[in-house]
């Protein structure tokens, strides 16, 4: 069992996992479909089909519009009924489909089995990866394949599963690993095979004993390890459970590969796993549904496109208006104001809260009272930083650090007078990178 | 789909912020309650020790200072900030840092100068680079010298004494008489200013927020640790006419300060490092005053010099941000 290292800061917020025991629940099929267009970073996708066009469930309906990228395939088979927009869970206006369902949900067969992926090529698996269009499923929805393309500069020799789901309230990859254990392990030994790396370790945190203990005993097997993680929030992030598991620090301003390392989460490896055993894209995934607002709290395989009013219609609707609706967790999730927005590849859990639960971030004053800084992961100066940026001072946040911000919340979580840290901080990068950008441009 | 009745939420009703969506069950009020509240042990000492004078200090510095709080903000235009409590606290302690001798009207002067030129002057909590009780209590002692300095000896258990004036131990070491009369200084039966003198009340209080991780432990560690070595460095040199370390530390404002005066956070640095610097300072600047300079006590002082370096210290205790050095060390590899 390798030893643990423990990052810097972090907090324990309340876990909140009331899912954890639940089953994972398929959801019927539903009558229409809203499928975005852009579910991933990176180029934004071409549309492939037009109004009136029949597909089948899997076929491509947008490909990729660049290589980093991910293809969008149809959630089931039936008609399009508009190519029009739609409002995706960042707030923003994006291009989407609108699917009307035949029922019959006829598979697509363009992508075929790989059964004896043991002896495939590398970058044929990889191919199938883009084709499947699969990006991470953790949160970021970065594209999956280009992760998997380091430079032959940056060989990787340590392959991290991310099993971790730090965030409260969430269970989809908590269940996914009891329910599939067997799915993501293989995915894995895909993964591992295209990165040409012999050393796995899959990182669960401890509030899983169950977890833990099923992929032990399967994971010895196959010679990859399991690392049980104490409980601290954000230990999925990238470079803490990169260096929780492995003491490998991150580069500021680089990536996990320059350590030698790939994170994968579970729910990615398991899709891998479909992609290459099935043949199947990525159009359904684990969400979980939470709240104390909600009736029925469960998981759900929900398809891509779902809308959120039929996805809360399956949990039984709520009891009383939440104040929030969150796609993602508690810590980094998405707030939305409207019930059309869709479920994408990258949505982990959708969670209710009361206004009671949740915060208001007001501009109080900064008290110097220093527990944003204890709490940083990145070991940065969160207040400091919002001081410089309510100033408009973004040379000074650039020169301080802002930059390695992952966006966790450890600080605004804790700071005593509800300073609206991430917000700021979110704010001075992406005015840093609009800096930057024009400064190359001239 | 089955034909129950489903509810769905009200879309109107839905809040839209920025991540993250939940916070700590604790808020700025509930740490300057608790600041309050570990302060009361050694009140209460105070007044077992000065009378019901003593309380009379605590209560009207407290009263102005809230009101002068809400003046200045309805002056300035600014929200009232006398919900927050700081208000409350600046006047708690700057009531501990008087005699118990002090004139009504003084207290109400200390006040004004607290929170007017200490802290509203600046732009309110937060804002300000000097601990507002002491700008109060510093403010007052160059105006009243004497007033300042008059010190009733302690009555303990009568709340009705006839004030009879006395010296503090370290006015008396300072004129060469040293009296290593330690429980009594432990305990706060000496002269001196309401809240400063018992120790041990005040340690009590120390370990309430180091617990609630409310103060840095490493301000008041750091700096009664520096004083301590360089006082002993003294006493060895000269043990016969100067006090030990044990005497410095006990006696004057010092446990009050380096516990509760030193450790606000909007005057002490952001960083664990800068909390050590800003102690070892504070200890440093203390022993020149008490050991070489005119005034024997210095603590105050300390503490406002040491806040004026605090933007200073933080530049230089910035932390590293996680992954920093290993990008040095490879690239010079
Ligand atoms: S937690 Fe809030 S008040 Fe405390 S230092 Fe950070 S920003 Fe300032
Ligand atoms: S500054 Fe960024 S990385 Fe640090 S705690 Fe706040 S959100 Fe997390």
């Amino acid at each position: 069992m390798p030893k643990q290292a423990k990052f810097h800061g972090g907090i324990h917020p309340p876990e909140a996992k009331v899912t954890g025991a639940f089953e994972i629940q398929t959801a019927p099929l539903l009558e229409t479909y809203v499928v975005p267009l852009q579910q991933h970073i990176g180029a934004p996708c071409n549309v492939l089909v037009k109004k009136k066009d029949t597909v089948r469930r899997g076929q491509l309906i947008a490909e990729p519009g660049g290589f980093v990228s991910a293809g969008i395939h149809a959630p089931t088979s039936g008609t399009i009924s508009a190519v029009t927009t739609c409002t995706g869970p960042a707030g923003a206006s994006v291009p989407a489909v609108e699917l009307t369902s035949d029922g019959d949900d006829t598979p697509d067969d363009t992508l075929t089995p790989m059964d004896d992926w043991q002896n495939s090529a590398p970058d044929d698996l990889k191919k199938r990866i883009a084709d499947a269009g699969i990006v991470g499923m953790g949160g970021a929805a970065f594209p999956t394949h280009v992760k998997l393309s380091p430079p032959p500069a940056k060989p990787i020799d340590l392959l991290v599963i991310n099993g971790v789901e730090c965030e409260p309230c969430l269970t989809a990859d908590h269940r996914l690993m009891l329910e599939d254990p067997d799915k993501v392990l293989t995915g894995t030994q895909i993964i591992a095979r295209i990165l040409g790396c012999k050393k796995v370790i899959i990182g669960i945190e401890n509030n899983k004993p169950d977890a833990i203990e099923l992929m032990q005993t399967k994971a010895e097997k196959l010679e990859m390890e399991v690392a049980p993680l104490k409980v601290r929030y954000p230990q999925g992030a990238e470079k803490q459970l990169i260096y929780a598991v492995s003491g490998r620090r991150v580069p500021t301003g680089g990536l996990p590969m320059d350590v030698g390392a790939v994170v994968q989460n579970v729910g990615t490896a398991a899709a891998v796993a479909e992609a290459v055993l099935d043949g199947k894209p990525l159009y359904e995934r684990i969400t979980t549904i939470t709240g104390t607002p909600v009736v029925k709290p469960g998981n759900w395989r929900l398809r891509v496109g779902t809308p959120l009013e039929a996805a809360l219609t399956l949990a039984k609707g709520v009891h009383n208006d939440p104040a929030k609706i969150i796609f993602g967790g508690p810590m980094m999730g998405l707030a939305v104001y409207s019930l059309d927005v869709p479920i994408i590849k990258s949505t982990s859990g959708i969670l209710l809260l009361n206004s009671d639960e949740t915060s208001e971030f007001t501009s109080g004053p900064c008290i110097g009272c220093g527990q944003c800084v204890d709490v940083c992961p990145m070991n940065i100066m969160p207040g400091t930083l919002s001081v410089q940026i309510e100033n408009e001072r973004f040379d000074l946040a650039e020169a301080w650090h802002a930059m390695d911000c992952i966006e966790c919340g450890c600080c605004a979580y804790m700071c005593p007078t509800y300073r609206p840290l991430v917000h700021h901080l979110k704010r001075a990068k992406a005015e840093i990178v609009a800096r930057r950008k024009a400064e190359q441009n001239k | 789909m089955a034909e129950e009745t489903v509810k769905l939420p009200n879309p109107s009703s839905l809040v839209v912020s920025s991540s993250p969506h939940i916070h700590q069950p604790q808020n700025a009020r509930r740490v300057m309650l608790t600041v309050v509240l570990a302060l009361l042990p050694a009140c209460v000492a105070g007044v077992y020790f000065f009378g019901w004078p003593a309380l009379r200090v605590i209560l009207v510095t407290s009263i102005a200072c809230i009101a002068f709080e809400a003046f200045f903000c309805k002056l300035f235009k600014r929200p009232n900030a006398i919900g927050d409590f700081s208000a409350l606290l600046t006047g708690i302690l700057l009531g501990m840092n008087l005699s118990a001798a002090t004139p009504w009207w003084v207290c109400v002067i200390g006040a004004l100068l607290a929170i007017g030129l200490g802290k509203q002057l600046y732009g309110g909590l937060g804002y300000n680079i000097f601990n507002p009780a002491l700008v109060g209590r510093v403010g007052l002692l160059i105006a009243f010298p004497k007033l300042m300095t008059t010190w009733v000896t302690p009555t303990p258990g009568n709340f009705l004494p006839d004030a009879v004036t006395t010296a503090t131990p370290l006015d008396l070491a300072s004129q060469g008489t040293i009296n290593a009369d330690y429980f009594n200084y432990f305990v706060g039966n000496m002269g001196g200013c309401i809240g400063e003198t018992s120790a041990a009340a005040l340690l009590l209080g120390g370990v309430v927020l180091v617990y609630f991780g409310y103060i840095r432990w490493q301000v008041p560690t750091a700096y009664i640790t520096t004083l301590a070595l360089i006082t002993w460095g003294v006493h060895l040199a000269n043990p016969a006419t100067t006090p030990t370390p044990l005497f410095h530390i006990l006696t004057g404002g010092l446990m009050i300060g380096a516990i509760f005066m030193a450790t606000d956070m909007v005057t002490s640095p952001m960083t664990k490092l800068g909390a050590v610097v800003f102690g070892i300072g504070c200890g440093v600047v203390t022993c020149v005053i008490r050991v070489w300079g005119n005034y024997p006590e210095g603590v105050s002082f300390a503490i406002l010099f040491m806040n004026a370096l605090v933007p200073l210290i933080n530049r230089y205790t910035a932390t590293r941000p996680f992954g920093l050095a290993t990008r040095n060390r490879e690239a010079n590899a």
